[in-house]
């Protein structure tokens, strides 16, 4: 299917939109009505014909507005790209699979030719054309990693593997849930989670840690995380919380079916081959509360786990204070039928609110 | 299915390196390009012998970058369970074989300013590889190989001749000895130490270091344990609610696969816990064999590692 990209801003006039088509692709979080942390991983090779799930690296209507949102960071901050010196083998890995990923699943996009070490790639939504030697840094624009997760929606923490844990030592990290790499480069995998709630009492990171110290190459695995932001951003970082946190304010009872957006994290995992490093894309999808409230599956879902969630949670995820007013609106969607079970919008089985 | 995934490949060559190794190339059956891998990344072979399938993990000896073919080198066991003799024996150039892919327990640290080899025998095949992944990134690097004999020094020419600067032998017949404690001294800061070997020169390796004062996490090393044959035993499965017997050859983890039932693994070589499982209940003796829990869990009776590790006794319940 050819994409027809949108015009679109993450900042400012917040121009961001969703296609229909955007909207029943969007990967819903919920597959039941109620929500609790898990280690909810499973295997990354493919999924229903135009879901997310459906390539390696998902490439959307939002990419090149994306890309130009990257741009704009990284020219306020530079910080947000960082690689350790051991960690350049490792850049060029990830350049190899998004490059030889992409070219396989979007030939009218991208295209990768080889001979030899002799590289050209072809971005074509970007306008790029490029030369270059595969593992010499000297003859790209950027360090490896960052060339290409300049042109890659999502975040990269790429994960060095060594003493039974994993070390974030590279990434490129622009559109983050309220997390730092400058803050967190050089930590190791206990160290990065220890603001989360709840989660070390159950036991959730030992587990998840042994799963992924044993992702194997060939073999990639996904998850997906969640969270609430409003205004369409893609920058919920830290560094720029005095923009962006005040905004949390702004919610009315007549705007939050446009402005409150469920954020949602597609987490992939893939082992290096040549470096023997873990890469974790981090794949932000927004949607905001009127068009969830489209699909009727989603609408009776999402007001039951936003309602029956843990004061922690609701508080480490931001919107403990816009709760109530989040659940007046969504109220309005729950007709109290029940639902299907799984994340997918079920448009064709699902009843129409009956209300 | 459990374990990495699997490659369908094809027996291009095999060569005897000496008295008791032998070297074998895979290429893809299909023509295809094989994955890349990290130097010290082994690959886990299927051997069908009649009834019995073997998986064996072999470290990859060839060039990391060269996704053409793979190279392994076999060290005859003729005390052992046939893996070796098998493919000493039945293999013929042009066999079809399904391998996985490259599993890396023993990765180089890529932070390491120097990178100091310490090989025994047979252990030299994971620093054959590690020495032309560094080698293409001018990576600074030693090598101390022990070999029993002369005519057993598997690829001592090749590294001596390609290397003399690097390479350093030492021959057990001529009573020659790497001297650990003066060849740690003599380390620049922000060297890494991997040992691959006999168990007992990992243990000389890891104690020594760790007596002169070096870091826990700058000794790396790599031991695949073959797993031993003993007496049979029976074993209650309760979760698939089967009784299996283990006979004298084979180990538990084979067993309970040749049962039909799927249980996760990884090395088969008592290293990367994987296969790691529950006992329920058990009347009887186990016989711990793996590097993988830790002495207080082997005493526990809780947890038993069904590839290398075996049980003498009445009863043994476990959670699979």
């Amino acid at each position: 299917m050819t994409i027809q990209f949108n015009e679109e801003s993450f900042r400012d006039d917040y121009s961001f939109y969703n296609s229909e088509r955007a909207i029943k692709r969007f990967p819903f979080p919920f597959h039941e009505d109620s929500y609790m942390y898990s280690v909810n991983m499973e295997q990354h090779r493919g999924g229903p014909k135009d879901s997310v799930y459906e390539k390696r690296f998902d490439v959307d209507e939002h990419y090149i507005s994306e890309m130009r949102d990257r741009a704009i960071v990284l020219a306020e901050d530079p910080l947000r790209c960082q690689s350790l010196p051991h960690m350049t083998l490792a850049g060029w890995d990830l350049l190899e699979l998004i490059m030889v990923s992409k070219s396989e699943d979007y030939p009218d996009l991208f295209e990768l030719h080889r001979d030899g070490n002799t590289w050209r790639w072809i971005n074509k939504p970007l306008g790029i054309d490029d030369t270059f030697t595969f593992l010499d840094d000297a003859t790209l624009p950027y360090g490896p990693m960052e060339y290409i997760t300049r042109q890659a929606q999502g975040d990269f923490a790429v994960l060095d593997q060594r003493d039974d844990n994993l070390w974030m030592d590279a990434g490129m990290v622009t559109t983050q849930a309220d997390w730092s790499l400058d803050f967190d480069i050089g930590m190791n995998f206990f160290e990065w989670h220890a603001p989360v709630p709840l989660a070390h009492e159950k036991g959730i990171f030992v587990r998840a840690l042994k799963f992924l110290l044993n992702i194997q190459q060939g073999a990639p695995a996904r998850r997906l995380n969640w969270t609430m932001t409003v205004n369409p951003l893609l920058d919920t970082s830290p560094e720029n919380y005095h923009k962006w946190g005040i905004q949390k304010t702004t919610l009315t009872p007549e705007n939050i079916g446009a402005k409150q957006h469920l954020r949602v994290e597609l987490q992939t995992f893939f082992r290096l081959p040549r470096s023997n490093a873990l890469v974790f894309p981090i794949r932000c999808y927004l949607c905001s509360f009127q068009d969830l409230m489209t699909v009727p599956k989603w609408g009776r879902r999402l007001h039951r786990v936003v309602r029956d969630l843990p004061v922690e949670l609701a508080t480490y995820k931001g919107f403990i204070n816009n709760r109530p007013m989040m659940l007046d609106y969504l109220k309005n969607f729950d007709d109290g039928l029940p639902t299907s079970p799984g994340i997918w919008p079920d448009l064709e089985t699902e009843p129409p609110l009956q209300k | 299915m459990s374990g990495a995934e699997k490659i369908a490949v094809t027996v291009t060559d095999i060569v005897p390196v000496n008295e008791l190794v032998t070297r074998f190339e895979f290429k893809r059956s299909d023509g295809g390009l094989l994955p890349t891998f990290s130097g010290g990344a082994h690959t886990v072979v299927e051997m069908r012998d009649g009834d019995i399938t073997r998986l064996n993990p072999y470290s990859l000896m060839s060039d990391p970058m060269d996704q053409t073919a793979y190279t392994i080198s076999v060290r005859r066991d003729d005390q052992g369970r046939g893996g070796s003799l098998f493919m000493h024996t039945k293999i013929a150039i042009g066999d079809e074989m399904v391998i996985s892919y490259p599993v890396n327990l023993f990765s180089l640290d890529l932070r390491a300013k120097k990178h100091l080899f310490l090989a025994g025998g047979i252990g030299i095949t994971p620093f054959l590889a590690q020495i032309k992944q560094l080698e293409r990134f001018n990576g600074h690097w030693e090598l101390h190989y022990a070999c029993r004999t002369q005519s057993l020094g598997s690829y001592v020419d090749e590294l001596t001749s390609q290397h003399p600067n690097e390479t350093h032998i030492y021959y057990d017949d001529q009573k020659q000895v790497i001297d650990l404690v003066r060849l740690l001294d003599g380390q620049p800061l922000g060297t890494h130490v991997y040992v691959c070997g006999p168990k007992g020169m990992i243990e000389w390796v890891r104690q020594t270091a760790a007596a002169e004062g070096w870091p826990r996490e700058a000794i790396h090393y790599e031991e695949f344990l073959a797993p031993q044959p003993g007496k049979p035993f029976e074993v209650k499965l309760a979760v698939s609610n089967k009784v299996i017997s283990v006979g004298e050859h084979e180990s538990l983890l084979e067993a309970i696969e040749r049962a039909g039932v799927d249980a996760p693994y990884l090395c088969r070589g008592g290293a990367c816990g994987q296969c790691e499982t529950n006992v329920i209940d058990y009347s009887g003796t186990f016989i711990h064999r793996d590097h993988w829990l830790d002495d207080a869990e082997h005493a526990s009776g809780q947890k038993i590692m069904p590839c290398v590790s075996r049980f003498e006794g009445k009863t043994l319940v476990l959670d699979r």
